[in-house]
């Protein structure tokens, strides 16, 4: 569906985008991750023909973005990181433009705005004016107007970002269920929004990939060693050690008055090695669970980790 | 094609929501009236005078009518008006897309960067057209005071149209360098205001250069038209005024996508 070969992307001299490549299958949900300024809006926006790209070659439904752009443009409903809503139009009005900008027949137009309108949950607000809806409101007029063509792709740049923790929900619940009949790349720099949506990550620093995988694939790939996190009631001297102590730990830290961080290999169980000791000991288990890695932690790593590698080369 | 309706549409629309159509078409009104019935009562007491000779003035080969002392004069004066006004209506087409950020709307759509500028174009002509149509009432009262000739009325006011279309050509051309909607107001303000006065130093200048300088100003095109001479030369120096600025402005919108 979308194919991206060794785009590379200049402002000026600096570079935003460097040589990156991927591809997106019909009907997948890929997560688009990094931290502001990595490059993911400049992606975006070259994928929606808005800018050409300096270097590289990106296709959208066998569409090349330079030569093809009007038939990629039919095919794609985009939703910048600011929605493009003209803040004096009324929401109805504004998506029926939307409808004839994105050449809906004329005919059709009517019940397209009523389809997105109910989809988005818009039909309350369809004769208030944009400019005097809540900013959560606004988000999914944008929303609405993305998907008013009924397009196969859409591209949505941080579609949750300035909503309230309700309004978040509902969205990312709506991008769940046009999921599943429409491709979807989102871009977002929030991480467990996509572990929520998206069926696949790309994580981009500064401008190159650093990694992208399905979710389970990334935990595994990333997963050097195995941690159980252990919580007791009674704190006494001599935990650490004595857990130390245990066949085959890698290493333990203590996060607080009473809760270790256990290390092993990854293909180890210590879970009732740990148990027994501290049964035998009377620490009083409070918790003890294996703790996967979150996205944040893979994240965190994977881009920090690119640093280093740049510091070293400097 | 549709897009160009669909863009213009809206354009329209949110003038009409927006107090600026509103201001700048009572200044429109209130200046041209102000100088309309200036001219009217000039020529109210000119006629007075030249009452009692009449038989002896027309014997000589003079006249006093309408269409010569108050529908040229008044076109003139509204042809200047709208150089002031009309930056005001353009000032907005591309700046304040910028600003909103709803730019990327339209370029996002299956929509050619053409008819984007065809649209807007069109937009802040039907709305200019929709002013000098309200500043007609002046023509009808004329009608209903004597008997004016039709010919001269209607070549002038397209001759007007004509001039009124090069300055928005120019105030869109400058909105699309900006995403301040002041800057794009005074940039399109002292275009339109060069042009009209490309003429001035003409008489000092060699004659090849003089011709040229004459030759591009707005302002020496619309004096035949107010005397009821619609020559093709003079349609063909606005219409491709127009096209060519329009031109500019498509390539100034292009490139701003490359940096």
């Amino acid at each position: 569906m979308i194919e991206v070969e060794h785009l590379t992307k200049n402002y000026g001299p600096r570079p935003a985008i460097k040589d990156l490549s991927f591809q997106i299958n019909p009907g997948e949900v890929v997560g688009f991750l990094g931290p502001n300024g990595a490059g993911k809006t400049t992606t975006m926006n070259i994928l929606t023909c808005i800018l050409p790209a300096t270097e590289g070659k990106a296709r959208v439904c066998g569409f090349d973005t330079f030569d093809q752009s009007l038939e990629i443009r039919k095919v794609i409903g985009y939703l910048p990181e600011t929605p493009p809503l003209y803040q004096d139009m009324v929401v109805s009005k504004f998506l029926e433009f939307s409808a004839g900008l994105r050449h809906v027949p004329k005919k059709k137009i009517a019940a397209a705005v009523d389809r997105v309108l109910e989809r988005c949950g818009l039909g309350d607000v369809r004769h208030r004016i944009i400019g005097r809806l809540s900013k959560g409101y606004q988000q999914r007029v944008g929303l609405a107007q993305a998907m008013i063509h009924d397009p196969k792709i859409l591209i949505l740049d941080e579609p949750t970002i300035g909503l309230d923790p309700i309004q978040i929900i509902e969205i990312r619940k709506l991008i769940q269920e046009l999921g599943t009949a429409h491709t979807i790349l989102l871009s977002s720099h929030i991480l467990p929004e996509v572990t929520q949506i998206c069926q696949r990550v790309i994580i981009i620093n500064e401008g190159e990939i650093v990694a992208m995988d399905t979710l389970d694939g990334l935990n595994a790939s990333m997963r050097h060693s195995r941690r159980l996190e252990l919580k007791v009631r009674h704190s006494t001297d001599g935990i650490q050690g004595k857990l130390e102590g245990l066949h085959q730990v890698l290493s333990v830290q203590t996060r607080g008055q009473n809760l270790f961080v256990i290390e092993s290999k990854p293909d180890v169980q210590l879970q009732d090695e740990v148990a027994r000791l501290a049964l035998d000991q009377q620490w009083g288990i409070e918790e003890l669970k294996p703790m996967d890695m979150t996205l944040e932690d893979i994240f965190l790593k994977l881009t920090t980790e690119e640093k280093d590698v740049k510091e070293t080369q400097v | 094609m549709k897009s160009i309706f669909w863009i213009a549409k809206r354009e329209m629309g949110s003038f009409l929501y927006s107090p600026i159509f509103y201001v700048v078409t009572t200044v429109f009104l209130v200046l041209y009236s102000f100088l309309f019935f200036a001219i009217l009562s000039d020529f109210s007491q000119a006629s007075l005078q030249a009452a009692p000779q009449a038989a002896a003035l027309q014997k000589a080969g003079y006249s006093i009518n309408a269409n010569e002392m108050v529908i040229v004069p008044s076109l003139g004066n509204m042809s200047v008006i709208l150089l002031f006004i009309i930056p005001l209506i353009t000032m907005r087409s591309f700046a304040e897309e910028r600003k909103n950020k709803t730019f990327a709307l339209l370029l996002s759509s299956p929509v050619h960067l053409g008819e984007i500028v065809a649209g807007k174009f069109l937009a802040c002509f039907a709305i200019a057209a929709f002013m000098i149509l309200l500043s007609s009432y002046s023509i009808i009262m004329i009608t209903m005071l004597g008997e004016p000739e039709w010919g001269p009325i209607f070549s002038g006011y397209l001759g007007v149209l004509l001039m009124t279309g090069c300055y928005i050509a120019m105030g869109v051309f400058a909105s699309s360098l900006t995403d301040n909607q002041i800057v794009a107001a005074v940039i399109g303000f002292g275009l339109a205001f060069l042009m009209w006065l490309m003429a001035l130093p003409a008489q000092n200048a060699d004659t090849g250069i003089g011709t040229i300088l004459e030759y591009l100003s707005l302002g020496s095109h619309l004096e035949p038209f107010l005397k009821g001479i619609v020559d093709s030369s003079d349609l063909t120096y606005y219409l491709s005024f127009m096209a060519f600025v329009l031109f500019i402005t498509y390539r100034v919108l292009d490139s701003r996508r490359w940096r």
